[in-house]
């Protein structure tokens, strides 16, 4: 935990507050509040949080309509380890897939094109840049989610909906006053994980869009192996500090959240 | 705390199956299945895993439905009706309390349900947690709670909103031995306060002899015998049942002018319409005695059981039988003994019966 985790955070913190000799500055920490840093984070603010709440909701559906199958069955077995495999599929397999698929010369894209007339990039090649992101991303974020959120839908317990309809209940009082407050702490949590595991994700977005750095971690990219603008290693660590501000930030309103949320909890 | 009742159920409650059929998958849960609760009574469904029992409840419940046959309640037919519009409290076997609220939020949930207003709320569920001794409990969460304490809140949760009918399935079972006594007396004490009729499904015959009124034994998906505790003691209508309800010897005889004769001893057979010829016997192991002679027998084992002590010995035709007495007698294994029957065997069953052999599952 030190070596791998703590270390190399530490390290990501100090380089923004020292400068390629090494003496303290606060300068690559006031670069954070450069425009152009500002708008890349602004991006991966809500690419994230646009693909975490899709990745979200349509992974928490999915598992729900996998609660109807059997669990030891074909077909929940399948989505099962599925959903693994997709989970760790970003990268530049998912971005070349896209490519092959809804490129410009995409197997889809030419279909769609020769067959009903229909020119997906009628406004422009949105697929290289951020917006382009938002469907590769969900791609990854769905099987995540229905591998961190199924185990929590499948410990509501049947007696729950049981008791609620002796006690007069309806379907509608089971879920707003017993199902969803009793999720609500994973789905949060399931929630976090899928933004932060957009926020960090690199290699997709590093395949997919050559153009530009739209998001934080290509303009990391671009800080550390820039041709044109030479010695600009710390404004990549003043990224990374950025980058863990606001996963700190995110931390911490989920944990006030929780604390609030988890008082039944044990 | 005892004297305090949250509720005031309306007397007068009659529950009636009849003709009740429930498949699953072309397996039959319930086959043609009758039985009538009486107005504030306590009746126990008996029998062992997969006789039907539990099917029963759920549909009495509302939570399964049935393929045919009619359920009322006061006359009125609710084979229909949903489980919400039903009426009924219900305690679960697995700990059921919603895990996010206090045990007086979950007491109070049925009475949000129907809409009472906050203070009469809190002031009700306050009651029923003190009817199970539970009124310093009102803010802890299940967690919190030991298993008897959260099946104690659930009866509350199901006694407040003041149910036509509470429904037991198998409340004790996930308890450990003394506080699933103590649970048991306490269910019975309110249950006869609030004169609720109930109706409580186990497995565990104890239990269903200790509480209730009545007792009905199922098998394969229909009621074998339903009866008095004492009735089903003493008077078993099959073998299964003089198996089932209380232990039980079974041994050959030869039945002959309504008597049965075993090994020599020539006893009362309570059915007179029994055939003469070889049957099978079933004797209560308090109803075998030690004697200064008699049947010869040696002992195989003796277990010491609290208050009584129970032995086996083994007769000189190889069959072994098992007598129940008093601690002070200490049988030694491999000792030579004498028996002698003391009482009337509960159930005598022709040898050619084929229900003669079937056990418990």
């Amino acid at each position: 935990m030190l070596l791998f985790l703590a270390v190399p955070t530490l390290i990501a913190i100090g380089t923004g507050f020292f400068d390629k000799s090494g003496a303290p500055t606060l300068a690559t920490v006031a670069a954070l509040g450069d425009p152009v840093v500002l708008t890349t984070f602004f991006n991966s603010f809500w690419l994230s949080a646009l693909t975490a709440v899709v990745g979200a909701v349509v992974g928490a559906i999915v598992c729900y309509a996998l609660l109807g199958t059997r669990p030891d069955g074909p077909l929940r077995t399948t989505i099962d380890s599925l959903s693994g495999v997709l989970a760790q599929f970003g990268g530049v397999m998912l971005a070349f897939a896209f490519v092959a698929t809804i490129g410009i010369q995409g197997m889809v894209t030419l279909y769609l094109r020769d067959t009903f007339g229909i020119n997906i990039f009628e406004n422009g090649v949105w697929l290289y840049s951020t917006p382009g992101l938002i469907l590769p991303y969900i791609y990854f974020q769905v099987p995540l989610m229905i591998i961190t959120f199924m185990p929590a839908l499948q410990a509501l317990k049947p007696q729950w909906a049981e008791a609620n309809a002796t006690l007069g209940g309806s379907t509608a009082s089971y879920w707003l006053r017993i199902a969803f407050p009793v999720l609500a702490p994973s789905f949060i949590g399931s929630l976090l994980l899928l933004f932060a595991n957009a926020f960090s994700s690199y290699a997709t977005a590093a395949a997919l869009v050559s153009q530009g750095s739209q998001i934080v971690p290509l303009q990391i990219r671009a800080a550390l192996t820039s041709e044109t603008l030479l010695g600009r290693e710390n404004l990549a660590g003043a990224l990374a500090l950025g980058m863990i501000l606001v996963m700190a930030v995110v931390m911490v309103a989920y944990s006030a959240l929780q604390s609030r949320a988890a008082r039944w909890q044990r | 705390m005892i004297s305090q009742q949250p509720t005031q159920t309306r007397p007068g409650t009659v529950v009636e199956f009849t003709g009740v059929v429930k498949e699953f998958a072309g397996m039959r849960a319930l086959n043609g299945f009758d039985l009538t609760l009486r107005a504030g009574e306590f009746v126990a469904l008996l029998g062992p895993s997969g006789s039907g029992k539990t099917t029963a409840l759920r549909v009495l419940a509302g939570l399964e439905s049935t393929d045919a046959g009619t359920i009322t309640i006061d006359g009125v037919d609710v084979s229909d009706l949903s489980t919400s519009k039903r009426d009924m409290g219900m305690v679960f076997q697995s700990y059921s309390l919603f895990p996010h609220l206090s045990a007086g939020e979950n007491v109070e949930f049925g009475l949000r349900m129907r809409k009472i207003k906050p203070a009469e709320r809190r002031r009700r569920a306050a009651a029923a947690l003190a009817m199970v001794g539970l009124e310093d409990h009102f803010d802890r969460f299940a967690h919190q709670l030991s298993g008897g304490q959260q099946q104690r809140v659930a009866l509350a949760r199901a006694l407040v909103t003041e149910p036509r009918v509470l429904l037991l399935d198998e409340p004790l079972s996930a308890l450990d031995a003394k506080v699933r006594v103590q649970l048991r007396d306490e269910i019975r004490r309110i249950q006869t306060e609030l004169g609720i009729t109930t109706l409580f499904v186990t497995h565990d015959q104890d239990e269903a002899l200790a509480v209730a009124d009545r007792v009905a034994v199922m098998r394969a998906g229909n009621i074998e015998q339903v009866g008095t505790p004492e009735e089903l003691y003493s008077r078993p209508a099959t073998p299964f049942i003089a198996d089932f309800v209380g232990l039980s010897n079974r041994i050959s005889g030869i039945v002959r002018n309504a008597q049965v004769d075993v090994y020599g001893t020539l006893l009362p057979v309570i059915d007179p319409a029994t055939p003469d010829g070889p049957a099978h016997v079933s004797i209560r192991p308090e109803d075998i005695e030690f004697a200064e002679a008699g049947l010869a027998a040696t002992v195989i084992a003796s277990s010491f059981l609290g208050s009584l002590r129970r032995t086996t010995v083994r007769l000189a035709d190889g069959s072994t039988v098992f007598l129940q007495h008093g601690v002070r007698v200490h049988p030694v294994t491999g000792e030579s003994v004498f028996l002698k029957f003391s009482g009337a065997p509960v159930s005598t069953e022709p040898v050619s019966s084929t229900s003669g052999v079937l056990k418990p599952a």
